[in-house]
C-alpha cells in the first residue's frame, strides 16, 4: 500500500492505494465520484477524463499514486458551488450536445483542456482537439458546436466563473509542477 | 395552484409544445454527473463477479476445476457451466421465424462445449472487483479442439462440419417470400424470364458491433423467492418476463430497472447470458451482486449486427422501369440465437423493394449458424441491409442501361398522389412525397454544380476525384402491429403502454412502457402532455424504465417510442380530458356537449368568460367533494396503443466524396439529408438522432468490420482495432426534413432513430463507386478502408471485394495475390509491393486453413 494526497473537486483525501489501483477506480470505488466512467480499457473512449492540474488526462491511464500531491477535477467539481453550470456543461446543454450522456463528462472536461489551449477554435480544431473521446450518439456535431459556443462565452466574460478559477488553480499548480521539472 | 387567470395567453391558447427546440430536460443530471448508471450502483454487502471466457472457437470442456480460485484471497465463490446447468435454462429467442427453424439452445454459461472466443465459461465471486478478476487465473480447464465453422457458404456444404453436433446441418432456417405466392405481385420466374435487361451483385454486408459507450452492467438483489435487476438494458419489460420464464420464477416476484443507460443501439435489446449469471449467483448466495463488463468483453460477447451475404437481381425493361427483385440471403446467426436474431434479416423482406414499384419480387433468407458471436439486432436491423443493397443496384441498373441514377429512380418510385400504396412486399405505405425530398436535397447540396466538377476533374485527371452519392430510402418503423408480428411468428406482440397521473396540484406524472437510453423522451413527451392536457412543459413529469413503476411496456427500439408509445400517451390524455369534460361539465352548469376544450381549460361555447382549467378540476377531483354522480374520485388513465399499420419515414441523403486515387482515402466533402418523419415533436432531438444515425451509417460505410482470423479469433476485440469514427473522422451534416403526415396515428409522427443509419451506407458507397467507374469498378466491399478503394483502382473491383475462397466473410483475415498464393491478414500486416502484389509481415504467412479445421475453405484460397 501506498499513501496518496490528493485534492479531488476541492476536497483533501489522503488514502493508502495498491499501487496498481488507477486513478479512475480511485475516484469511482474509494471516493464515491462516480460522475467519471469507465467506457474502455484500451485508452481510447475517453470517457474517464478528468483534470489532473488543470490538464486532461484519461484517469483510467494515470495510476492513482501518480496523482499524489495533485489537484483533480471531475465533472462534478465543474459546476459552481451555487450550482451554476460551468459555460461548457450549460453549451452542451444549449446545443443537445448529449444523448445517453455516458461520453459527456469525458468530453466536456476534454473540451475545457482544449479552450484552456484554444480559447476560440475553428471547426477543424475542435474536432482534431477532441478526437481522444469517443461519442456513439451525437455524431459529434453538436459537441463540436457546443465546444466553440462556449469557448465563445468564456472569452466573452473572462475568468469570471468559480468552476473556472477551480480550473485556473490547477492550471496555476500544474504551472509550478513544470517550473520546478 | 395555477389558474386560468396567471396564463395570459390563454385566449388564443399557449403556443404549441409539438415543434419547439424545447431543450432536455434529461441534461441536468448528466451534464454534472449525478448519473444512475448500474455500475455506480452500490449496495450494502455487495459481491463482484468476473466471468471466465473462453479462448477457442470451438471447443469440448474436457474438464473444469475452479477450486484453485476459491484459494485466492478475497474470493467468495466460483462457479462453471456445471454447477448451473440444471436451473440455467437457455437464453431466450423470442422469433420463430419458421416452424421448423433450429434453435440449438443458448446456456449462460457453458457446459459441455464453447461455440465463440468470448463465451462465458466460469464465474468467480469476490469481495471486489479485482479481487475475483484476479483469481480468474486460477481455474484449470481443458478443452479439446474442435472443427471451426466460420464461412456461411461452407457451413452449408453437406461434407461441412458442425457447430452444434446435435444438429443435422449448420442452417437454422430458410425463410421465403414470394409475391406470386402472396398474391402481392406476379410471380417471379415468369419476370426474370422475360427480363429485357437484369443486373445481379453480391453485396456483403460486413459484420459490425453496436459499440454502446456504456459497458453493460447488472446488479441484482434477492428478494425472498424472486429478485429486483439493475441492468443497462434497452428493454425492462421484456427482460422482467423473459428472466422469470428462464429460470422459472415468477414474473411478479421479478422487477427490472433500467436506470441512467448509456445508449443501447440494439445491442442492449437482450436477455443476456450476463444477465443471467448475475442473477443466478445472487440467488445462490442470497447476496446483492454485481458484473460490469470490460470493453473487450463487451465487443466479443455482446451480441453484434448485420453480417450478410446478398445476391440481388434486378430486372427492367430497356426504358428503365423495373420489373423483377430477385434477394437470396445468408444472414450469419452466429454461435447461438438470442433475443430476435433470426427475425433481424427477415425483417428485411418488406424493405428491399424499397419506394420502387415492382411487378413481382421473392425474397429467400438462410440462416445459418457460425463459431461466431451471437448476432442480433443493431441500428435499423434488417432495413440498412435490404436498404443498402436496394440502393446499390439501382446504381449498377442505371450504370448498365445507361440512365442517369436520378430519373432511374424517379421514373420507378412511388409517385406522392398514389399514395397509400400497397408494394410488392405487401405493405401498404401511408403517405411520402419522395419527389419534394429529392427536389429539396439536390438543390441543398447542389448538384449540378456538383456534377459539372465532377466532370472537370475526370477531364483533367485530376488524382482527387469527386464521387456523388444517392440514397433515395424509406423504412418500417413504429414496430409493431400485433396482428403483423403475430403473423411473422414473433412471440410478442408491439402495442405500448401509457398512464397518466393528475395530481392535486395540477401537475402531470405521465408513465410510459417505453425505455428511454438517450432518446430524449421524458422532453418530448412533456411536449406532448403539455399540449394535450394545456399544462406547462415544466409541469410534467416522465416515469420510465422501472417494472414496478411503470408496470406495462414493450421497451425502446425499432424507432418505434414515439409512433407506438407516443401515441398511448395520446391516448391516455385522451381519457383525462374526457373525464376532465364530466367534471367540468358538473362545474360550470353546463352540458358536456357545449363544452370546448383548449388551452387547458374548458369553457361554454359562446361563452368564453366562463372556463375551469385543468388544474382547478384536478384539485376538484382530489377533493370530491362536488363531483358528478357516480364518477371516481380521479382523472387518472391508462391506455394501451396497437398501431395498425408501421410508419414509413422516408428521405433523401445525397453527399459528395473526395477519392483520392493515390491513396485511396475517401473524405466526405458535403452531406445533405432531407428526411420525411412527419410531424417533428422536439427539432433538437430530431437533428441529433439523424447526426448520430448518420454518423453509424458512414461508419459502416468507411470505418467499422468486425473481425475474425481463420482460427475464430476476433481480431477487433478493443478499441484499438474496432473503428469508431471520432469528431475528426466525420464531416458536418446538412439536415432539412419534408413533413408528410403519418395518416396511422393523431399526430402524424413516424419515428426517427434509424434513419439516418439506415439511408446514409449506400450513399457514401454509391459515392465512391461513382467516382470509380472510369476505373471499370462497380464495387468496394465495406469498409471501403484507403486499401481496399485503392486496390479497387490498381486491381479492379474484384480485388477489393470478397475473395472467392470465403475470406472476407469469415473477417478478411487474409487476402490472395495476384499470384494465386494467400497471405494476410487484410488489415494491419500486408503490405503492397511495387508491383501491386501484396506480401505478409513476418508471421502473416497464414496460407489458408490447410491444416486447420477449415481446410474446405483453405482448398480454395
Amino acid at each position: 500500500m501506498t499513501r496518496v494526497n490528493v485534492k479531488v473537486d476541492g476536497t483533501a483525501y489522503s488514502d493508502d492505494v495498491e499501487p496498481r489501483l488507477l486513478l479512475v477506480h480511485y475516484l469511482r470505488e474509494r471516493l464515491g465520484k462516480i460522475g467519471t466512467v469507465v467506457g474502455c480499457d484500451t485508452s481510447n473512449c475517453g470517457a474517464c477524463t478528468v483534470l489532473l492540474d488543470g490538464l486532461s488526462v484519461k484517469s483510467c491511464s494515470v495510476l492513482a499514486v501518480q496523482a499524489d500531491g495533485s489537484s483533480v477535477t471531475t465533472v462534478e467539481g465543474l459546476s459552481g458551488p451555487d450550482g451554476t453550470l460551468h459555460p461548457v456543461q450549460q453549451a452542451f446543454h444549449d446545443n443537445h450536445a448529449l444523448q445517453c450522456g455516458f461520453c459527456t463528462p469525458g468530453m466536456m472536461l476534454a473540451a475545457c483542456d482544449l479552450l484552456r489551449e484554444n480559447p476560440n477554435p475553428s471547426e477543424d480544431e475542435v474536432r482534431e482537439g477532441i478526437e481522444g473521446n469517443l461519442c456513439r450518439c451525437t455524431g459529434y456535431q453538436n459537441i463540436v458546436a457546443a465546444v466553440q459556443a462556449a469557448g465563445a462565452a468564456m472569452s466573452a466574460a473572462g475568468n469570471g466563473t468559480a468552476a473556472e478559477s477551480a480550473v485556473s488553480d490547477s492550471i496555476a499548480s500544474v504551472s509550478a509542477v513544470e517550473a520546478s521539472a | 395552484m395555477t389558474t386560468i387567470e396567471d396564463r395570459p395567453d390563454v385566449a388564443e391558447g399557449p403556443a404549441p409544445e409539438i415543434g419547439q427546440p424545447r431543450k432536455r430536460k434529461e441534461d441536468a443530471h448528466l451534464l454534472t454527473g449525478r448519473t444512475t448508471w448500474t455500475d455506480n450502483l452500490t449496495l450494502p454487502g455487495m459481491v463482484h463477479l468476473a466471468i471466465l471466457r473462453s479462448p477457442m472457437a470451438h471447443a469440448r470442456i474436457t474438464s473444469i476445476d475452479v477450486s484453485g480460485a476459491l484459494e485466492r484471497p478475497g474470493v467468495l465463490a466460483a462457479y462453471s457451466g456445471r454447477d448451473f446447468a440444471e436451473i440455467q435454462g437457455n437464453i431466450p429467442c423470442a422469433w420463430p421465424v419458421t416452424p421448423d427453424m433450429v434453435n440449438p439452445g443458448h446456456p449462460s454459461l457453458a457446459v459441455e462445449e464453447v461455440n465463440h472466443v468470448g463465451e462465458a465459461v466460469a464465474v468467480v465471486v469476490g469481495r471486489d472487483k479485482a479481487s475475483a478478476q484476479d483469481a480468474l487465473e486460477a481455474i484449470d480447464i481443458d478443452y479439446e479442439q474442435l472443427p471451426v465453422v466460420l464461412d456461411m457458404e461452407a457451413a452449408l456444404a453437406p461434407d461441412s462440419a458442425l457447430v452444434h453436433a446435435h444438429t443435422e446441418s449448420n442452417r437454422s432456417y430458410t425463410w421465403i417470400f414470394d409475391s406470386g405466392a402472396a398474391g402481392t405481385g406476379a410471380p417471379i420466374d415468369e419476370v426474370l424470364g422475360q427480363a429485357e435487361v437484369t443486373v445481379s451483385r453480391r453485396f456483403l454486408q460486413q459484420r459490425l458491433i453496436p459499440a454502446f459507450m456504456e459497458p453493460r452492467s447488472t446488479v441484482v438483489q434477492p428478494n425472498g423467492e424472486g429478485f429486483t435487476m439493475w441492468s443497462a438494458t434497452q428493454v425492462p419489460h421484456i427482460l422482467r418476463t423473459m428472466l422469470s420464464l428462464t429460470l422459472n420464477v415468477p414474473e411478479h416476484k421479478v422487477r427490472v430497472i433500467a436506470p441512467d443507460v448509456g445508449g443501447g443501439f440494439g445491442g442492449k435489446l437482450q436477455v443476456t447470458p450476463e444477465e443471467v449469471i448475475t442473477a443466478l449467483v445472487a440467488r445462490k448466495l442470497g447476496k446483492p451482486a454485481k458484473y460490469t463488463e470490460s470493453r473487450s468483453e463487451s465487443l466479443m460477447s455482446a451480441h453484434h449486427g448485420r453480417d450478410q451475404i446478398q445476391d440481388i437481381t434486378i430486372t427492367a425493361r430497356r426504358d428503365g422501369t423495373v420489373t423483377g427483385l430477385d434477394v437470396h440471403l445468408y444472414a450469419d446467426m452466429g454461435a447461438y440465437l438470442r433475443l430476435v436474431s433470426p427475425g433481424v434479416p427477415v425483417l428485411g423482406a418488406f424493405m428491399f423493394n424499397s419506394i420502387y414499384k415492382f411487378d413481382a419480387y421473392r425474397f429467400v433468407c438462410e440462416g445459418v449458424f457460425t463459431n461466431k458471436t451471437p448476432t442480433d439486432a443493431y441500428r435499423g436491423a434488417g432495413r440498412p441491409e435490404a436498404t443498402y443493397a436496394i440502393e446499390r443496384i439501382m446504381d449498377e441498373l442505371a450504370t448498365e442501361l445507361g440512365m442517369d441514377r436520378m430519373e432511374l429512380r424517379r421514373k420507378n418510385w412511388i409517385r406522392h398522389e398514389e399514395f397509400p400504396f400497397t408494394t410488392v412486399a405487401g405493405l401498404t405505405y401511408d403517405s411520402g412525397n419522395y419527389e419534394a425530398a429529392t427536389d429539396r436535397a439536390l438543390e441543398l447540396i447542389g448538384w449540378e454544380d456538383l456534377v459539372a466538377e465532377q466532370a472537370e476533374r475526370q477531364a483533367r485527371q485530376d488524382p482527387v476525384r469527386l464521387g456523388l452519392g444517392i440514397s433515395t430510402f424509406t423504412e418500417m418503423c413504429g414496430l409493431a402491429p400485433s396482428r403483423v408480428l403475430g403473423a411473422l411468428s414473433y412471440a410478442a406482440g408491439g402495442w405500448e403502454n401509457a398512464s397518466i397521473r393528475v395530481l392535486a396540484t395540477g401537475k402531470v406524472e405521465v408513465v410510459t412502457g417505453v425505455s428511454p437510453h438517450g432518446q430524449g423522451h421524458e422532453t418530448a413527451w412533456s411536449q406532448i402532455v403539455a399540449d394535450q392536457l394545456g399544462v406547462p412543459f415544466e409541469d410534467v413529469e416522465v416515469i420510465h424504465g422501472d417494472t414496478q413503476s411503470s408496470p406495462k411496456g414493450l421497451d425502446t427500439y425499432g424507432s418505434r417510442s414515439l409512433a407506438v408509445g407516443g401515441i398511448a400517451v395520446v391516448h391516455a390524455a385522451d381519457k383525462v380530458v374526457a373525464k376532465a369534460r364530466r367534471i367540468a361539465a358538473h362545474m360550470l352548469e353546463a352540458s358536456e356537449d357545449d363544452l370546448e376544450f383548449a388551452g387547458g381549460a374548458f369553457s361554454v361555447r359562446g361563452a368564453p368568460g366562463n372556463s375551469k382549467s385543468i388544474q382547478e378540476i384536478a384539485f376538484a377531483a382530489f377533493a370530491a367533494h362536488d363531483l358528478p354522480d357516480g364518477m371516481e374520485p380521479s382523472l387518472d388513465a391508462d391506455a394501451t396503443f396497437d398501431p395498425d399499420n408501421f410508419s414509413f419515414p422516408h428521405g433523401t441523403h445525397l453527399c459528395a466524396v473526395e477519392v483520392d486515387t493515390e491513396t485511396g482515402v475517401a473524405t466526405i466533402r458535403k452531406y445533405v439529408c432531407v428526411d420525411d418523419i412527419g410531424t417533428v415533436i422536439n427539432p433538437l432531438i430530431v437533428d441529433g438522432q439523424v447526426h448520430g444515425g448518420l454518423a453509424q451509417g458512414i461508419a459502416q460505410a468507411l470505418y467499422e468490420e468486425a473481425i475474425y482470423d481463420e482460427e475464430g479469433n476476433l481480431t477487433t476485440g478493443t478499441f484499438v482495432d474496432y473503428l469508431l469514427p471520432s469528431a475528426a473522422d466525420l464531416p458536418s451534416f446538412t439536415t432539412d426534413r419534408t413533413v408528410s403526415r403519418a395518416t396511422s396515428n393523431p399526430l402524424g409522427v413516424k419515428g426517427v432513430g434509424e434513419a439516418g443509419t439506415i439511408a446514409s451506407t449506400p450513399s457514401i458507397v454509391n459515392a465512391i463507386v461513382d467516382a470509380l467507374r472510369p476505373w471499370g469498378v462497380n464495387d468496394v466491399q465495406m469498409p471501403c478502408t484507403p486499401e481496399r478503394v485503392w486496390r479497387a483502382i490498381h486491381q479492379g473491383a474484384e480485388k477489393s471485394g470478397r475473395d472467392p475462397g470465403g475470406t472476407v466473410s469469415w473477417g478478411g483475415a487474409s487476402t490472395t495475390t495476384s499470384d494465386g498464393s494467400t497471405v494476410g491478414p487484410l488489415d494491419g500486416s500486408t503490405s503492397e509491393t511495387a508491383d501491386g502484389s501484396t506480401s505478409g509481415t513476418s508471421d502473416g504467412s497464414t496460407s489458408g486453413t490447410s491444416d486447420g479445421p477449415s481446410a474446405s475453405e483453405g482448398d480454395q484460397l
